[in-house]
């Protein structure tokens, strides 16, 4: 399985003939996505923690929001690595894209010194899903910001070219992008029960301890 | 009455009682509201930079009692506390403030008293007031008291509970 | 209604402890002052107007941020918040209540704040003020819940400036954009936005984040 994915990883920018600039493309924008479906899905998990009171939900919106928090990380990376291959820096702010998830990481990063400060509990868990549900409403509202910002304060002077897709390098994008999903989601499964085993553990120690 | 050593958790337990902690399993379901409750803690309850009356108007307003200043006063004077009513709490000792605690938490004539370890913080003046207290809502009111001095209460005691 | 009624004891309440403390809102004023002076030397001559509209909104935050870091703290003092979270108010009223009076006093901050910063750097028109305090409310509203979050863990002070930050940059795009973009008014909904998007979610998700 985990051949597949890095065949699916690596086959996918091959298909794509048109440079590296281009290549990067191809994993730099699957990845964003992701990201952004990791804050989601840990926003739908916060939800539904305080909704049902359930706090098995505390754990797997944590890791979804611990995935979505790498991915952003590597967005950046990857944006970073475009920004210089076609413009020749290492950084712009006209990227609304990567000005919008360097908000983003700040915010996420965040939410683990909040949860680093609060004691495991009911509390943390609450604080914590709270939190998350700001950052995925914070998503629209930077967007937004951040165009508007564009608009008076910081004018484009980049002209942007997103990449005009054909059939084939639309296909090859779509390998690539279910490919870092299923990556995606196979790290959060492992994850996901590795902390698991972690709470099973501590417990079953508190348990047995006099 | 619950009776147990440091550590045992009579603290929780009160506190769940309350409504200010929540079990991290299972469910717990007191039967009365917040308004009808009323909680005694190790801490005060009561805001360092106001006067006794001041903290007791913000709560009486809360709790929406009405005769807010008559029953303030009466429970101000009945705790001895009438004389420093005008003073901050900051000025207080630790029993005065103790008994503006009770105060507080009588102020609203609740159905259910819980109180945690009241004694511990009292002076000699405010656990003999205290006593009185009891002897007189004993047969009115449900009473929840945690303790380590299990004499000074074991007359008045329907139930005992032992937590190890 | 009971709800404005307890709102309004809880604010009043806020009020009068500070006046009795008298610690937060001095230092918020001399804070200000102090890095409006700062900011004087920060910029070189000849930089534009500008970026003082800029400074003016970093100015802001951190005083702000000064004023929440103090929000709670008199309810920590002698564990009152139980206290407040044993009276039958909703939980929420006891949010609004502290969000009004860390208004009250990010307004009286800019009170001074304001003519200062005219004074030493540029003006400032009805556009730029407007923003002032459409963003005031969302600062103090996202903020009072996030200092209730940092309060209940350790290091509170280091915390409340990063979980803060981040949601404060659409107001600070929305506060200077309001100030030197003829088209200011966009700004201003924008900042409206915000403020009823966040003020609402404040609002409504205080009651999970200050019960055990």
């Amino acid at each position: 399985m985990g051949a597949a994915i890095v065949l699916a990883l690596v086959v996918a920018p091959e298909d794509a003939d048109q440079g590296l600039s281009q290549r990067i493309f191809y994993i730099h924008v699957p990845i964003a996505l992701t990201a952004y479906f990791c804050f989601g899905l840990g926003a739908w998990k916060a939800l539904l923690l305080l909704w049902r009171r359930d706090s098995r939900y505390d754990l797997e919106s944590y890791v979804a929001i611990h995935q979505g928090t790498i991915f952003g990380a590597l967005t950046l990376v990857t944006g970073s690595i475009w920004a210089k291959a076609s413009w020749g820096v290492w950084w712009t702010w006209d990227s609304n894209q990567l000005v919008l998830f360097l908000v983003l990481f700040l915010f996420y990063c965040a939410y683990f010194m909040l949860r680093f400060s609060l004691e495991d509990g009911p509390r943390r868990a609450r604080s914590s899903a709270v939190y998350a549900l700001f950052g995925i409403v914070l998503v629209p509202i930077s967007f937004l910001a951040i165009r508007l910002a564009e608009d008076f304060i910081h004018p484009t002077v980049f002209t942007r070219e997103g990449p005009q897709m054909t059939g084939t390098m639309f296909a090859a994008f779509c390998v690539s992008w279910a490919a870092v999903t299923f990556l995606a989601y196979v790290l959060y499964r492992v994850e996901l029960a590795g902390k698991r085993l972690d709470a099973d553990l501590r417990e079953l120690r508190e348990a047995l301890a006099p | 009455m619950v009776t147990g050593p440091n550590g045992s958790g009579k603290t929780t337990l009160l506190r769940l009682l309350a409504g200010l902690a929540a079990p991290t399993r299972g469910s717990l379901d007191v039967g009365v509201d917040r308004s009808r409750l009323g909680f005694l803690a190790h801490e005060p309850l009561v805001y360092r930079e106001l006067t006794a009356l001041e903290n007791l108007d913000l709560f009486g307003r809360l709790y929406r009692i009405a005769e807010r200043r008559e029953r303030t006063g009466m429970l101000l004077e009945r705790f001895g506390l009438w004389d420093v009513r005008n003073e901050r709490v900051s000025a207080y000792s630790r029993g005065m403030s103790q008994r503006l605690a009770l105060c507080r938490a009588l102020l609203h004539e609740p159905d259910v008293l819980v109180l945690d370890e009241p004694y511990a913080a009292l002076d000699e003046q405010g656990a003999a007031l205290l006593d009185r207290e009891l002897d007189e809502l004993r047969g009115l009111r449900t009473i929840v008291v945690s303790t380590h001095e299990p004499r000074r209460i074991e007359r008045l005691a329907t139930a005992r509970l032992q937590l190890a | 209604m009971r709800y404005l009624a307890d709102v309004a004891t809880l604010t009043r309440k806020d009020l009068r402890v500070e006046l009795r403390a008298r610690d937060t809102l001095p230092a918020m004023l001399l804070f200000v002052l102090s890095t409006l002076v700062v900011f004087h030397f920060a910029l070189p001559t000849g930089t534009a107007d500008d970026a003082a509209y800029g400074l003016l909104w970093v100015a802001i935050v951190f005083t702000a941020l000064l004023g929440l870091a103090r929000a709670w703290v008199p309810e920590q003092e002698h564990g009152v918040l139980d206290g407040l979270l044993l009276a039958p108010c909703d939980r929420s009223a006891i949010w609004l209540g502290k969000t009004l009076a860390t208004l009250v006093f990010l307004l009286a901050a800019q009170v001074v704040a304001l003519p200062a910063f005219v004074l030493f750097f540029a003006p400032l028109d009805a556009t730029a003020l407007a923003g002032v305090l459409l963003a005031n409310v969302g600062i103090c509203a996202v903020g009072s819940l996030m200092a209730a979050m940092a309060a209940a863990g350790r290091a509170r002070e280091l915390l409340l400036p990063l979980l803060l930050l981040p949601l404060v940059i659409p107001l600070v795009v929305g506060g200077v954009g309001a100030a030197i973009s003829p088209e200011g008014e966009r700004y201003l909904l924008f900042l409206g936005l915000y403020d009823g998007v966040f003020a609402v979610l404040s609002w409504a998700s205080f009651e999970y984040v200050v019960t055990e």
